[in-house]
């Protein structure tokens, strides 16, 4: 047995294994809990992140690697990790009332959602092919049945199905991708991968390989084109399961880039470079100009989202100039934590004014919240703000770091797509703001402790973070020197 | 590290008010709901300063016990970009401790003042919920007072710097929509936007300062500034002085020194209690304090130190001739105060930095005591007016304009509101510079000063003193003997207890407050603990004749004041005594030399005129009606007659706009069908990306 699996293999993953084994034990002692005291089952969700972000911040620091260099601890993984944990934790606080609000309070919810987070940890901490795909399927399937979780709405149905069936079809340009590689290496860990490619094996194949890993990663970080699930299936998914998704598929679809392309592909920057600005340019644009012709929140927050992506993508681009990318790339991190603070709050807000059948969702009934409720509409207008870019929010601070990273790997005519597009997208993030202050209107506003609770506390985070960049900024530069 | 015993609790200086404001906020508008939300609202306000002062009180002990021995303590790292690197550090030594002493001991007095204060305030003004936003203020304004005092770098101080200012706006303006008396205007929101503008050109010295700081010595930190400075100094003495002079700038605006000081008399719109901390006793002396803790830099240029004297001295004087011909109680109080921040630069500049610092501490006491006994006696004219309104009754509900502030309607305040008269004639003699009273040792530690090394700062600074004891009599004469002239003064009424305790207390530092720096042997006490930071400084001992000359010439003035306005009391409607004799000179200081017109011709009808002259004629004339209309439109005009209707086809153009028209359409189409809902489109859109992407791949 000792010959396959030795202790630091387990705690390699720790985090990882307490939380499958703490969804499983909640899976069963869901049973005994009676229906109309389900948020035992939420509480006990939150716990388990709670061990487990634990774990994860107590073995910060250390670096190890298990299952015969499968999977990886570093920095790198703890600050993802740590991050991934979090969002569960927001997720499981934004679900808590909206699921019996909305009539869908099921154990099964946090379970899933568990076991989502779950797959993301191990893809960030992945550095085998073969994990990545693992991971990814661990972290989707439970995205897929979240998604469809309220079947007696059309939309809800076709949301999940939409999202596996073309999940199911991207995965299969990743999987294919994989095996090319395979074939052009030999090997699916990323160490025996460059190792290959450095002995001069690179070829046409291991290329067209790592081509098709991107179009796989591309589609779960909603990077144009293979972005075109997202609005549909973040309008018809539950609103909390949507809050959620795009944070944590984003994040984990992210890390796995990020450790894939820096560790097994450096070789391949002449050819990959392009083809990430492009994306970049192109999710950017794409994004952010279908944004502005949306009048429902949670289309226009799903273009918002996609528009991100472009954002965060533009970090990897220098990632072949050793100078500039471990700068770029702790600012691509520093980007994420921004997004999902960010995001967070706006889809809090977002539930905070949802109602039965999908009521309350257009643009037009944020109208006049600033004098129905005004905590609330200021901290929406925060978050605005923070994804327009604007001082003083984290959001701003994310972009400056972003921008001086890739101007400083000589990218400008990006940095300055960056910028026309941000200017774009204050046109329909503002229009919220206009909405909210300016038109006359009679919005409703729900008052549950724990979404009133996340807004708040982002609207905070996001205001205070960007006094005081330098901690999370020099963490995140850490995490990533630690990556090599 | 165990001599720094206190160190640690200096974050409270800060923290202390930030948590009392932060409860006010939060609670504040369920506390207003309440019977005894008020006094709640004012108890946690007070108990939030009183908490900085005990903190300054350890803290100054800690610096004692150590002998004097400079202490930081630091929070946390703030800006670190490049080469400049600064922490948020507390900086802990006689000076800054002295000053924290200053700002929240006068600052919790008033705190408790304004709890009765505000209480009646906001009721004659009609907006009682405004109570609870006051204290909020207040409290700011006392974090980021200590945020000034306490910060080790000149970055950290102007964070201070600028938040005082706001709070000075924001309370200056706190009726914003009315004006003094009440009457529904936007005269208060000028007044705080005044001092606002005069202060931006100020801070606009400071920062030059700054810049020029960090370019030629590197950094801000005070301790690297001051020992990169005499190297500089040697080589390049022309940017010490810039430094130094841009630096003035700044504490002309903070501090009311002339060119910069016309916004003071404007503050007094602020509640009367503001008037007293933040525009008399703490902010406006924060500029004193700001050469003071430059010490180092102005004694590398006698050049810029006999400027900053001059200029203190020259303010002394001018604002003294025009506190002698104000009507209003307060306003006379604020260019006595402008005057008196003009002895303490005058004294700061001239190098005799611990008798300016003796003399910022002093008047801390006795302005605050008359600023206050003065709103005392405003509000007792308001009680007084308030009476009378209802004693009429509803048939006779006249609108007269009644201004409680104007000392030609009072008279014979000794007889209703005796505890007040007391207090303020403490204060008066202070101000005045009687003996023993505290403003007599720091005033003539000045002059003493100036007497033995600038003649010209002396004499200039004598005649301000007599204008001074002058100014104060007159007002002592005018409010409180004679005949009331106004029913409200006749019917006035003493204030309750909550008021007049703290107005006690500060009358009694006002007595004593002199003891802190005897000018006899074994009694500098000020001298040595200021001189842990500044050095060994000159000990000065008394000089009799300075002392006799000035106590002289104090009692001549107040004499001089009985034999004009006590002797025969003015009576109502009666012009001033003085209009006569002096004829235009008083006409001048009665309008304040026409010094605010002056600005507003030279200055801002200028400025108006220009942005007329840019926007009616550059933007509208010229580059509206004549470059857009006449050269951009009338040429395409033109060149589109001939282009269409001559030269081009016109089919041709209007096919390629109907082309332009259609490809929009077809785009937006295209990418609308591809959004359809069918997954099959949205895989194509997948698959197409990967062709895209080999087709590169491949090709390239």
């Amino acid at each position: 047995m000792s010959q396959y699996i030795n202790p630091s293999d387990l705690t390699t993953i720790l985090p990882a294994i307490v939380l499958t084994v703490w969804a499983c034990a909640l899976l069963v002692a869901d049973l005994f809990i009676p229906h109309e005291r389900k948020g035992w089952t939420a509480v006990l969700a939150a716990l388990g992140l709670v061990v487990s972000l634990d774990i994860t911040l107590i073995q910060a620091g250390g670096t190890s690697t298990g299952f015969k260099g499968m999977v990886t601890l570093d920095g790198f993984s703890t600050f993802l990790n740590a991050l991934l944990l979090v969002s569960g934790l927001f997720g499981v606080a934004l679900a808590y009332g909206y699921v019996r609000r909305m009539g869908l309070e099921r154990g099964e919810y946090y379970t899933l959602l568990l076991f989502s987070v779950v797959g993301m940890m191990l893809m960030v901490q992945a550095s085998d092919l073969i994990v990545v795909f693992i991971a990814l399927e661990l972290l989707s399937i439970p995205l897929y049945v979240l998604a469809a979780l309220n079947v007696r709405q059309i939309e809800s149905e076709e949301a999940g199905l939409k999202y596996f069936l073309l999940g199911s079809f991207s995965t299969g340009f990743l999987v294919y991708g994989i095996a090319l590689i395979f074939g052009a290496t030999g090997s699916t860990s990323y160490s025996g991968i460059v190792t290959a490619a450095s002995a001069g094996t690179s070829s046409l194949l291991l290329t067209i390989g790592a081509a098709l890993l991107l179009v796989g990663f591309g589609f779960k970080v909603a990077a144009v084109p293979f972005h075109m699930w997202t609005p549909d299936v973040y309008q018809g998914a539950p609103t909390s399961v949507t809050a959620f998704m795009s944070s944590g598929a984003k994040i984990a679809g992210f890390a796995a880039l990020l450790r894939v392309f820096a560790l097994a592909f450096p070789t391949l920057t002449a050819d990959l470079t392009p083809i990430l600005a492009a994306l970049a340019a192109l999710t950017m644009i794409g994004g952010n100009l279908i944004a502005v012709s949306q009048t429902n929140i949670k289309r226009l927050l799903a273009y918002s989202s996609i528009a991100h992506a472009g954002y965060i993508l533009m970090a990897f681009v220098p990632y072949g100039n050793p100078q500039v990318m471990p700068v770029s790339v702790a600012a691509g991190l520093f980007y994420l934590v921004a997004y999902a603070v960010t995001n967070f709050g706006a889809w809090g807000v977002v539930i905070a004014l949802e109602k039965q059948g999908g009521k309350g969702l257009e643009i037009s009934d944020y109208a006049g919240l600033f004098w129905k409720n005004r905590p609330l509409a200021l901290a929406m207008t925060v978050f605005m703000l923070s994804l327009i870019g604007f001082p003083p929010t984290i959001g701003m601070v994310g972009k400056f770091y972003l921008f001086r990273a890739v101007i400083d790997g000589g990218f400008v005519w990006l940095a300055i797509v960056g910028v026309v597009t941000s200017l774009i997208s204050a046109y329909y993030y503002l229009r919220v703001v206009v909405n909210m202050f300016m038109q006359e209107g009679e919005p409703q506003t729900g008052s549950e402790f724990w979404v009133n609770f996340t807004w708040g506390l982002t609207a905070l985070m996001t205001i205070i973070i960007s006094f005081v960049p330098q901690p999370l900024f020099a963490w995140a530069s850490s995490a990533v020197l630690r990556l090599f | 590290m165990e001599t720094h015993g206190f160190a640690f609790l200096a974050p409270w200086l800060v923290f202390a008010p930030v948590v009392g404001l932060l409860i006010n906020i939060i609670f504040g508008g369920w506390f207003m709901k309440q019977p005894w939300g008020e006094r709640a609202i004012g108890a946690i306000a007070a108990t939030a300063s009183g908490a900085a002062f005990v903190v300054s009180a350890l803290l100054a002990y800690t610096v004692f016990a150590g002998h004097g021995e400079l202490a930081r303590w630091t929070l946390g790292q703030w800006i670190y970009i490049g080469d400049l690197k600064l922490d948020w550090t507390f900086r802990l030594d006689s000076l800054s401790t002295t000053m924290m002493l200053v700002v929240s001991g006068v600052g919790t007095l008033i705190h408790i003042y304004a709890i009765g204060y505000m209480h009646e305030d906001v009721r004659f003004k009609n907006d009682i919920p405004r109570y609870q936003r006051f204290f909020v203020f207040l409290n700011l304004f006392i974090a980021a007072m200590m945020i000034l005092v306490s910060g080790d770098s000149y970055m950290m101080l102007f964070v201070g710097w600028e938040g005082v200012g706001l709070c000075s706006f924001l309370l200056i303006g706190f009726w914003y929509d009315m004006d003094t008396l009440g009457r529904s205007s936007w005269a208060n929101s000028n007044a705080a936007k005044k001092a606002f503008i005069a202060n931006r050109v100020g801070d606009f010295g400071f920062l030059i300062a700054g810049f020029l700081m960090f370019w030629r010595l590197g950094s801000f930190q005070f301790d690297q500034v001051f020992a990169a400075a005499p190297t500089l100094a040697a080589s390049d003495h022309t940017t010490i002085i810039l430094i130094t002079l841009f630096m003035l700038i700044g504490v002309a605006g903070k501090s009311a020194q002339i060119p910069l000081y016309v916004w003071l008399p404007d503050a007094m719109a602020g509640p009367t209690p503001v008037s007293a901390l933040i525009h008399a006793a703490t902010m406006v002396t924060a500029g004193v304090y700001l050469v003071t803790r430059s010490a180092p830099l102005y004694t590398l240029v006698p050049e810029a130190q006999y400027i900053v004297a001059m200029t203190g001295a020259v303010t002394a004087l001018f604002a003294a001739t025009i506190a002698v011909g104000q009507y209003d109680i307060k306003k006379v109080l604020a260019y006595s105060t402008i005057s008196q921040l003009g002895f303490m630069v005058a004294a700061v500049g001239m190098g005799a930095y611990v008798a300016g610092m003796f003399h910022l501490i002093t008047h801390a006491f006795f302005k605050a005591l008359l600023f206050l006994s003065a709103g005392s006696i405003i509000l007792g004219l308001e009680r007084g007016h308030h009476h009378l309104a209802h004693g009429h009754g509803h048939g006779d509900h006249h609108e007269e304009v009644f201004d409680p502030g104007d000392m030609r309607n009072m008279g014979g305040l000794r007889k209703t509101m005796p505890v007040t008269f007391w207090l303020y004639m403490i204060g008066t003699l202070a101000l005045a510079g009687i003996v023993p009273f505290a403003g007599f040792w720091s005033k003539d530690e000045i002059l003493l000063d100036a007497n033995l090394h600038y003649t010209g700062v002396y004499w200039i600074l004598t005649i301000a003193a007599f204008l001074t004891a002058f100014y104060m009599g007159r007002q002592i004469w005018m409010v409180f003997f004679g005949e009331a002239r106004h029913e409200a003064a006749a019917h006035a009424e003493e204030s309750p207890a909550v008021m007049t305790v703290p107005l006690m207390v500060l009358a009694v530092l006002s007595v004593l407050g002199g003891a802190l720096n005897l000018p006899f042997e074994g009694f500098h006490n000020l001298t040595h603990w200021l001189g842990h930071t500044l050095g060994e400084v000159e000990v000065m001992p008394l000089n009799w004749v300075v002392a006799g000359a000035s106590t002289a010439l104090a009692l001549t003035a107040i004499f001089l004041s009985w034999w004009i306005y006590g002797r025969n009391p003015l009576k109502a409607g009666q012009p001033d005594p003085l209009k006569k004799p002096l004829g235009l000179a008083f006409t001048g200081m009665e309008n304040k030399w026409f010094v605010d017109e002056g600005y507003w011709f030279v200055i801002v009808d200028r400025y108006v005129d220009i942005s007329r002259f840019l926007a009616d004629k550059v933007d509208w004339e010229f580059w509206h009606d004549w470059f857009h209309e006449k050269v951009i439109a009338g040429t395409y005009n033109w060149l589109s007659n001939i282009a269409l209707n001559e030269v081009a086809d016109q089919k041709g153009i209007d096919a390629f706009a109907n082309f332009l028209g259609k490809a929009t359409q077809w785009l937006s189409g295209t990418t609308r069908k591809f959004q359809n809902g069918f997954v099959r489109s949205y895989a194509l859109s997948v698959f197409l990306g990967v062709v895209i992407i080999l087709g590169y791949l491949l090709l390239k």
